[in-house]
């Protein structure tokens, strides 16, 4: 019994799934002024000072305004910040309150648990993301030059930081962690992915270590959906975000499979 | 019949520390079982790693039948928890919070039952209520109810009644009991001794991770049979004779007293009622008046400091 970890569970509980999922969004929801109107007003108010400050002093790519440019960059900041901030905040407070005790109880397995989680905050990126799009879209001449790869990419983008927000949320033991890695990790590689400016525009050693950064190839690969131009090949991009998900998920997994912080 | 649930050589180490020193013992189906010990002996360790909450260092552990790790699902559907710590989830009603954990455990459209539990725990003026609006006790009812949503054959309460007011308490432990002829197995840990000797069929006491003590309540008094004779003596000290029988009693404490006007104050082991009278006679012999007496009966209080006491 002394096993670290939890063995496979027969099927997959889709009731159980689907309670957890439920709540996750019933969280984010009673309180949307909060997770998605504050996020929404953030990102306009980004995109009106940004573009009143550099619209008619950058050139981006040929025959796209800045404003056009940074709208996307813009949108999918958002999905991504909001993704993780779901998932780590649901849990560091479940696991300070004491209430995840409710779900460790439950016959929920790892993968269903990781399963909601991750979900929920797609949801929460994605509202947030269309939120963001619909009140900024006014402000600028948008094309739609490949949808699908939009749509991929914001839900590949939000799954990723949904994962790294399970991720953060059973590491953290109080709220000043999550905030650290909100603040050092999060926030720093969502800036420098190039929504603000096109990573070409930079000297040799920061584009190549612009090109380190997965966050770049999802803001670059959610951008080329709409201009159908990028800094880099949309199917390098899609490459590196999937690889980047298969390891955010298989350590998420396995910190919930062992009960790492969870399970003592 | 498989036992509700059934703890083999369970070991927990936290580094240095052995929270669970290879304890063992078997809940039979449909008893009312009582978890004694004091603080830090390892009850809630015990029930945690029954819970799935925490992982054994070594040992087995089974409810009905299904391992709590190969078969988590079918051991934790078995059982219904009711924590120590008052948790609740300030986002939801009451209602919400029940539907929520009806589904964690595959169940859909629960509410007859949810409303018949609401009802019985005097909970069903609240159903519509955050969770954040109700008082201790009301949240306390609320932490049953989750324990009982998916009528769990085996409930496992946690210090139940830890900071409840006298009609909760009652009221709770009449429900529990209803639960408990309806062929429910409880597992109660509790520092109210008087209500485990009142409810429990057995008990187990532990003490710093260990099982020192494991028999049906009734058994554990017997062990102690008879109980105290407290005696106010005055005129001579107690004979020498009956020195050996002197037991610790608060009570009986002679301190700030006059002793020579009010008489020393004795408490004496009665192993056999029949006994007592030599005990007098004996006393009387010696010159004693007896000023006071008073026959106390032994109960599971006195048996835990005893039992506690023997296991130094």
């Amino acid at each position: 019994m002394g096993a670290a970890r939890e063995p496979a569970a027969p099927g997959f509980s889709t009731q159980g799934f689907a309670t957890l999922l439920h709540k996750e969004v019933l969280r984010f929801v009673k309180v949307g002024v909060q997770t998605v109107a504050a996020p929404v007003l953030t990102a306009m108010l980004y995109l009106l000072i940004f573009s009143h400050v550099l619209e008619d002093r950058v050139q981006v790519f040929d025959g796209v305004r800045y404003t056009s440019f940074l709208l996307p960059g813009l949108v999918m900041m958002s999905v991504l910040q909001n993704a993780f901030a779901n998932s780590s905040s649901s849990l560091i407070q479940s696991k300070i309150t004491g209430n995840l005790v409710f779900v460790l109880l439950s016959p929920l397995s790892h993968r269903e648990i990781f399963a909601a989680y991750v979900l929920a905050s797609m949801l929460r990126g994605m509202a947030v993301g269309a939120g963001v799009f619909v009140v900024t879209a006014w402000f600028a001449d948008l094309s739609f030059a490949a949808p699908a790869w939009i749509l991929v990419f914001a839900l590949m983008g939000s799954a990723i930081l949904g994962t790294m927000g399970v991720i953060a949320g059973i590491w953290a033991e109080k709220f000043d962690q999550i905030a650290a890695f909100q603040n050092f990790i999060i926030m720093p590689l969502t800036f420098l992915s190039g929504v603000f400016y096109s990573v070409k525009s930079l000297p040799g050693f920061w584009q190549t270590l612009s090109h380190l950064n997965p966050f770049f190839y999802m803001v670059d690969g959610f951008r080329y959906g709409f201009f159908g131009a990028s800094d880099v090949s949309p199917a390098t991009s899609l490459a590196v975000i999937a690889a980047t998900l298969a390891l955010v998920s298989a350590i998420a997994l396995r910190l919930l499979a062992t009960g790492y912080r969870l399970r003592h | 019949m498989n036992a509700a649930i059934d703890v083999r050589c369970v070991a927990k180490r936290y580094g240095s520390f052995e929270a669970l020193r290879g304890v063992s013992l078997s809940i039979e189906q449909g008893e009312f079982f009582g978890l004694l010990g004091p603080n830090g002996a390892g009850k809630t360790t015990l029930i945690s790693i029954v819970a799935g909450l925490t992982r054994a260092s070594s040992g087995d552990v089974t409810v009905m039948g299904h391992d709590v790790v190969s078969e988590f699902r079918a051991a934790r559907r078995a059982l219904g928890v009711v924590p120590q710590e008052l948790v609740f989830d300030p986002f939801f009603t009451v209602r919400e919070t029940l539907r929520i954990t009806s589904g964690y455990y595959g169940i859909r459209r629960n509410d007859d039952w949810i409303d018949e539990i609401l009802a019985n725990l005097d909970l069903a003026s609240k159903a519509e209520s955050n969770m954040r609006a109700l008082s201790g006790g009301m949240k306390r009812r609320v932490l049953v109810a989750q324990a009982l949503v998916h009528r769990p054959p085996v409930i496992v309460l946690d210090e139940p009644t830890a900071g409840v007011d006298v009609e909760l308490r009652q009221g709770l432990w009449h429900f529990i009991r209803r639960l408990n002829r309806e062929g429910h197995t409880i597992v109660l840990t509790t520092h109210y001794l008087e209500e485990a000797q009142e409810l429990c069929d057995r008990i187990a006491m532990l003490k710093q991770g260990t099982v020192v003590a494991l028999d049906r309540t009734r058994s554990l008094l017997h062990r102690f049979a008879g109980g105290r004779l407290q005696l106010r003596l005055v005129g001579a000290p107690l004979p020498r004779a009956l020195e050996p029988l002197r037991v610790e009693d608060p009570v009986a404490k002679d301190a700030g007293r006059d002793v020579a006007a009010d008489g020393e104050r004795v408490s004496l082991r009665v192993d056999d009622y029949a006994g007592i009278e030599g005990m007098l006679a004996a006393v009387r012999e010696a010159g004693c008046r007896i000023e006071e007496m008073e026959l106390l009966h032994t109960d599971l209080e006195d048996v835990f400091v005893q039992v506690m006491k023997e296991t130094r």
